[in-house]
């Protein structure tokens, strides 16, 4: 589906070029009336230039020594300095495989699980039991993430969570999960997986319910069960849909949320739970390294650019889905 | 249950279900059944655990049903002023920030989707760079101090309200729904860029609008992430600010933890918890049965981008 906007696309730019060469009048006619629309954009403009734009350019300061009296260009250029002092500082290693960790683990439960569950979704033929299925499984999508980090500690609690008495029925003790560095990855992703599987299933169940039904009859005639039909005409139906998806997923790979992972932080399990980004507000915001931390955010930055690139690269090749 | 299940499929369809196919759909209500009853029982247990007594949470006695059911916790929350001046902040927040949202990306939106624009293709890059590189935490804050918007009311709803995300599903919303000879027909009866968005697109485009609204005061109301950055003062903090003190910063709120035994003052707090979080869900969790088709339709707008 990609690249069939694509094409279109260049097809409509090469045409306005065209028209563009044969008649250079009606260009500047164009470029008058689209001055209403460019009143429209004015707002915005603005704001994106201030807001977002301008932090671009002070993305400088990593490379100098930022003092906020002398301002971003006043400041004294240091080169790479801030960079290296990242590289070799001890914390390096530890939030980068951190980072990695949480985000792989993240991946790698998070983008199939949906698939299988909307795979499951479009077995459900009693109607009502669909749509109560849907409606429930979508509902935790809209818990702010302060209440569910309130609610993940609430729970996990050894001596008063609900979970600590649940599995006090079958006899086992429950220790104190949320002091544990080694449990942290796994309560990060778990819960992802609680409050947003449903909702992240909602794409790929439109994309199901758009199946031609006589697939399914053809099939049904050749002879195959449910669970033929499932493997070779859903899951086919999915893919395309589900390369972008992953596009998109892997060139995020070293930007972990910075929300939830800094409410669940505590001193005891910050060995797993220090990540770039929570590195990042510690070192500028609380120490004031304004320098260094811009440096550590323009490094994740552009890993995360080339991350994208290249999948994209990769899937160009591969399947022809691309997002550029 | 999982049997009458399969039963209705049966009488519905009107096919004789081979006995493996019988199995297969055993099986995936089955897990359909406890999935629902994962992901709804926590959200149950809050609710009852906020309504009883306060010992027996503590002790593990609640599991299905509330006990010894009482509003203490409902009562000493609608003492604390704290958590009501956030309520109206986010209220504030989430109505101005949503106009502003709106306001700033559904004409971009438009522009864009007009074939004929000149350089069209460079604002679309100009819109959409960001998204693939932006300056990073320090040069945004930076820039927000500079321009003198720390702890101020409009930081929260003013510079990050471009949204090209935003931009791209109205622009696929417009090119898609609206179709070119309309634009030709109001262009013959005298009618120009502006006329014809105010007049026609926007009117027809009720839909898009209610979607991006939704998820603009949604994000509104959940987020905490700039406010925890650029807001100081206690009178400008929102709703998730206040949860977080309450819910993850254990400040306690209770008048009563001073006198009580400490035991009883840390049961008090959990059920105060419990209570903060069915207040502060409410509204949202109500709302949403109601406004799910819209966030659905968001969904396979934003799914069709190029």
């Amino acid at each position: 589906m990609k690249t069939n906007e694509k094409a279109k696309k260049e097809k409509a730019a090469s045409d306005g070029v065209a028209a563009a060469k044969r008649n250079p009048q009606k260009r500047l006619r164009e470029l008058k009336e689209s001055g209403a629309l460019y009143l429209l954009m004015i707002p915005s403009i603005i704001l994106f230039l201030l807001f977002t734009y301008y932090p671009m350019y002070g993305v400088v300061i990593a490379f100098k020594n930022f003092v906020p009296s002398k301002g971003i260009w006043g400041s004294q250029w240091v080169g790479f300095a801030n960079f290296k002092q990242f590289f070799s500082s001890y914390q390096f290693w530890p939030t980068i495989k951190n980072t990695l960790v949480i985000s792989i683990y993240t991946v790698a439960v998070t983008f199939p699980l949906p698939i299988a569950l909307a795979l499951m979704c479009n077995q459900l033929h009693a109607k009502r039991f669909k749509k109560f299925f849907q409606v429930s499984t979508y509902l935790p999508h809209f818990i702010s993430t302060v209440v569910m980090c309130g609610m993940i500690i609430l729970f996990l609690s050894p001596s008063t969570g609900i979970i600590a008495k649940l599995v006090g029925i079958f006899g086992f003790k429950l220790p104190n999960l949320m002091g544990s560095a080694s449990a942290f990855p796994s309560i990060y992703v778990w819960t992802e997986v609680w409050q947003h599987l449903g909702w992240d299933s909602i794409l790929y169940i439109a994309t199901l319910s758009a199946v031609d039904p006589s697939l399914y009859e053809a099939a049904t005639m050749d002879g195959a069960g449910k669970f033929k039909r499932m493997i070779h005409i859903d899951i086919p139906a999915l893919l395309p849909t589900a390369t972008v998806m992953f596009i998109l997923r892997m060139g995020s790979v070293m930007s972990v949320g910075f929300e939830k992972v800094y409410l669940l932080q505590n001193t005891m399990n910050a060995g797993a739970s220090e990540i770039i980004s929570t590195y990042v507000y510690k070192m500028g915001l609380l120490k004031s390294q304004y320098s260094l931390s811009s440096a550590i955010g323009l490094f994740n930055n552009v890993i995360n650019l080339v991350l994208l690139l290249a999948v994209n690269q990769i899937s160009k090749k591969l399947s022809d889905t691309s997002l550029i | 249950m999982v049997q009458t299940k399969s039963k209705t499929t049966e009488k519905s369809t009107k096919i004789k279900l081979s006995k493996s196919d019988m199995i297969f759909n055993v099986i995936i209500y089955g897990i359909a059944i406890l999935l629902i009853f994962i992901t709804l029982y926590p959200v149950y247990f809050i609710v009852i655990a906020s309504i009883s007594d306060a010992t027996k949470v503590s002790g593990g006695e609640i599991m299905f049903f509330p006990q010894g059911i009482n509003f203490k916790a409902y009562r000493q929350l609608a003492e604390y002023r704290q958590l009501w001046v956030g309520y109206r902040n986010t209220v504030l927040y989430a109505v101005v920030g949503t106009i502003i949202t709106i306001g700033v990306n559904i004409p971009v939106s438009y522009a864009l989707s007009r074939r004929k624009m000149f350089g069209r293709n460079f604002f679309t890059f100009f819109y959409l760079i960001p998204m693939f590189f932006t300056g990073g935490l320090i040069p945004t804050y930076l820039a927000v101090q500079q321009f003198g918007l720390l702890d101020n009311f409009w930081v929260m709803v003013l510079p990050f309200s471009v949204v090209p995300y935003y931009i791209i599903v109205g622009r696929t919303f417009f090119s898609n729904s609206i179709p070119e000879e309309l634009w030709e027909a109001a262009q013959i009866d005298g009618c120009g860029y502006l006329g014809f968005f105010f007049k026609i697109v926007l009117p027809l485009s009720k839909a898009i609008l209610a979607v991006i609204a939704l998820w603009a005061a949604v994000g509104q109301w959940n987020s905490y992430f700039n406010a925890l950055i650029y807001l100081r003062n206690a009178e400008l903090q929102p709703l998730q600010l206040v949860l977080r003190n309450i819910l993850i910063s254990n400040q306690t709120i209770s008048s009563m933890s001073s006198g009580a035994a400490a035991v009883e003052a840390k049961q008090m707090a959990d059920l105060i918890k419990y209570a903060v979080i069915v207040v502060s869900s409410a509204p949202i969790m109500c709302m949403y049965p109601f406004v799910q088709k819209y966030f659905n339709q968001g969904v396979m707008v934003g799914s069709v981008k190029g």
